[in-house]
């Protein structure tokens, strides 16, 4: 007797003002499991507002973002055991280490044992800095760790605000292949990028354009 | 169906009409009662045995005092009412209401000071009503200037309205607290006339101006809120249509 | 029937078997104990932060015998009401400390969803504020009331006092730097919607304090202190946390 459980986030009809401004207008967006929608549009077209009303930050005027076909407002904490979002700015404590950092954000919403936060850490390349306080991290070294701690939370949905900021070619090839295990392993994923996210299977890759009006 | 009337009035152009109409309904039976009631008091009433006439400002101050506290408590059941519901048209009537409440606890700090000044010889006195007047004042600028803080008017309700509520929970402690204090030290609390209970004469022209100033506070509210109501709205369509003359 | 989002079903997919697996369920008080572990640790990594209240406290005290008499009957009546007016100053400024640097690094949204309750992992933050605040207050006001005229013996109960009057004070703070959180330089905004409701606070506490100098019973005073303590804290990390949200918006 199964549940559902085809992840699938939508949204239908979103409309956002900010002010005066009419920010998200009849905004439709549907990912299903092992797919990446790409959000592109020049700034202050949205992109950031979408992703915040689709993790239930931002609150739409009109509309729905429904997650496995229920409406995210009915259980948001439950909505919100199921996502990492991941903004503009890596969510790290500048006096803590990389590490102690994981430990506290991510041991704040799961239990996990210290070889699965090495592995998150050697994945995205950080035996070199993660003990070391973050202040003393590259803006690189930063969106490392914080790719670090997205793995480390083993949720199907990742919103993300452009992921490839601060990151040089090897970087922007490794949050590629972090998002490819993601959809492979049935994840949803939406980002909002300034470049194409090098993503090894393109038919998993869509894109939405946000424009002005 | 019975709340087809609670959502409509959250429709602004709705509220625009209803409350253009609904003004004069309740700005002339305030200017009359107002008047009768200040005829009432300053005139036909008896002088208070120990008082004199002095006491006459009460008719001012004790409408003034009431209000300020009702107007608070308005503020904070429409902040209340738009942050569950997410009503515009219920900030807004919050928005409107806090200057005229600021106002009335002015008031009532005002005439209470001219009220005591013959008899304590000063102009102030850390007496249990004023001090809790004084104190409303700051909760009223305290709601007002955090509204103006944010150039965003959504977030300005919203997080003004938490504001409110928590404001309105203390208010009982923080009237309360004063009592007590006040009681520990036996500072001198006038205020309270002679008798226990007022005759007619002087009760009927208080109770005028309770309820005149009462509606008086729904029709300026009922403008402001107008007011409120298009600056809100100013971008939306229906607007061109409502101000043709 | 469709069921809570977590349940697994037939043809699940890798990763929600991972998750559902893999995720054991963390009770709000295990959240709640690493956010309160987490602010204690950044805060001892930066310690010359904490000394500023304290000393802050201490200056507002010496104003006092500077402002009206240096005599000591003049001071001592008046020592309860002095100590506790500098402990609210001080409580006041240390509130900057609470959620504003959260707020600027992204920590604090992640708290908003990190799918635990945001008014436990506040009220966490708040009772980690209020050790590293606080507590301290009420350590060093006891020096501050002998230099103005209290006898050794009231020690105790002027620690007691000021140790759970600033329990309400911080719980009260907490509102008022939700709701702020948004606004650049809003100290002198901040001050004024919490001093108000800080007022019954300073009125028990102060009266309690008094008492405790003269070498009277505190209980009454100290009793409403408590009261509105508890009082304070079923009900300001709700409001905390609704603030927190409207200002995520």
């Amino acid at each position: 007797m199964g549940v559902m459980t085809d992840f699938c986030l939508k949204g239908e009809n979103v409309h956002l003002w900010r002010g005066d401004h009419h920010v998200l207008r009849g905004v439709r967006f549907e990912v299903g499991p092992g797919e990446c929608l790409q959000l592109t549009g020049a700034n202050g077209t949205g992109k950031t507002t979408l992703l915040r009303t689709a993790c239930g930050l931002a609150y739409p005027e009109g509309g729905e973002i429904t997650w496995c076909g229920e409406n995210i407002r009915k259980d948001m904490h439950a909505f919100h055991a199921q996502l990492a979002y991941l903004g503009h700015e890596p969510p790290l404590k500048a006096e803590l280490t990389a590490r102690e950092n994981l430990h506290y954000w991510v041991g704040v919403r799961r239990r996990f044992d210290p070889q699965e936060l090495d592995q998150a850490l050697d994945r995205v390349g950080g035996e070199h800095w993660a003990d070391r306080p973050v202040r003393t991290l590259s803006a690189g070294q930063k969106r490392r760790a914080a790719l670090a701690g997205l793995t480390l939370m083993r949720v199907p949905l990742w919103l993300l605000d452009e992921p490839t900021t601060n990151l040089d070619a090897e970087g922007q090839t490794l949050v590629g292949a972090l998002i490819d295990e993601h959809l492979q392993a049935g994840g949803v994923a939406l980002a909002a990028v300034h470049h194409e996210l090098s993503v090894s299977a393109p038919e998993a890759l869509r894109r939405m354009e946000l424009t002005f009006g | 169906m019975a709340w087809t009337w609670f959502h409509r009035l959250g429709s602004p152009p709705h509220i625009y009409r209803v409350a253009g109409r609904l003004t004069p309904w309740l700005a002339w039976p305030a200017a009359a009662l107002i008047v009768a009631g200040l005829i009432g008091g300053l005139i036909l009433a008896p002088p208070d045995y120990q008082q004199g006439d002095g006491y006459r400002i009460l008719y001012v101050h004790a409408p003034s005092a009431w209000m300020s506290l009702m107007v608070y408590t308005t503020m904070a059941v429409a902040a209340a009412i738009g942050l569950i519901w997410r009503m515009k048209v219920a900030h807004a009537v919050a928005a409107a209401s806090a200057p005229i409440g600021a106002s009335f606890t002015f008031a009532a700090l005002v005439t209470g000071s001219l009220w005591g000044a013959p008899m304590w010889g000063t102009y102030w006195q850390w007496d249990p009503r004023l001090t809790s007047e004084l104190i409303l004042l700051f909760l009223y600028l305290g709601y007002m200037g955090l509204r103006s803080a944010f150039d965003d008017v959504q977030r300005a309700d919203r997080v003004s309205a938490v504001l409110a509520v928590v404001g309105v929970v203390n208010v009982p402690i923080i009237h309360y607290s004063v009592i007590w204090w006040n009681s520990l030290h036996q500072a001198p609390s006038v205020m309270y006339l002679g008798r226990p209970t007022m005759p007619a004469s002087m009760l009927a022209p208080l109770v005028m101006m309770l309820v005149g100033f009462t509606l008086f506070f729904g029709a300026v509210l009922l403008v402001r809120l107008r007011g409120e109501v298009l600056s809100r709205e100013r971008t939306a369509t229906w607007i061109r249509e409502a101000l043709r003359p | 029937m469709r069921g809570p989002l977590r349940q697994a079903g037939e043809g699940v997919s890798d990763l929600a078997a991972t998750v559902v697996a893999s995720a054991p369920a963390v009770p709000p008080l295990f959240a709640a104990r690493l956010a309160l572990a987490r602010d204690l640790k950044l805060a001892f990594r930066k310690r010359s932060q904490l000394v500023q209240p304290l000393a802050f406290f201490a200056i507002v005290t010496t104003l006092f015998p500077l402002g009206v008499s240096p005599e000591l009957p003049v001071l001592k009546p008046m020592a309860g009401g002095v100590i506790w007016a500098a402990a609210l100053l001080a409580s006041l400024l240390a509130l900057e400390l609470l959620f504003r640097d959260d707020a600027q690094d992204g920590t604090l949204e992640q708290y908003a969803l990190s799918g635990r309750s945001l008014t436990w992992l506040l009220a966490a933050k708040t009772a980690a504020h209020w050790l590293l605040t606080g507590l301290p207050l009420a350590l060093i006001a006891p020096l501050a009331a002998i230099a103005l005229g209290a006898p050794g013996a009231a020690v105790p109960g002027i620690v007691i006092s000021v140790a759970v009057g600033t329990v309400a004070l911080s719980l009260i703070g907490s509102i008022g730097a939700a709701l702020t959180l948004g606004i650049r330089r809003s100290g002198a905004l901040l001050s004024l919607l919490t001093l108000p409701l800080d007022i019954p606070v300073l009125i028990f506490g102060a009266r309690c304090t008094e008492l405790a100098i003269d070498g009277e019973a505190y209980g009454v005073p100290l009793q409403l202190l408590a009261a509105l303590a508890v009082l304070g804290l079923t009900l300001a990390p709700l409001a905390a946390s609704a603030a927190v949200r409207i200002n995520l918006e």
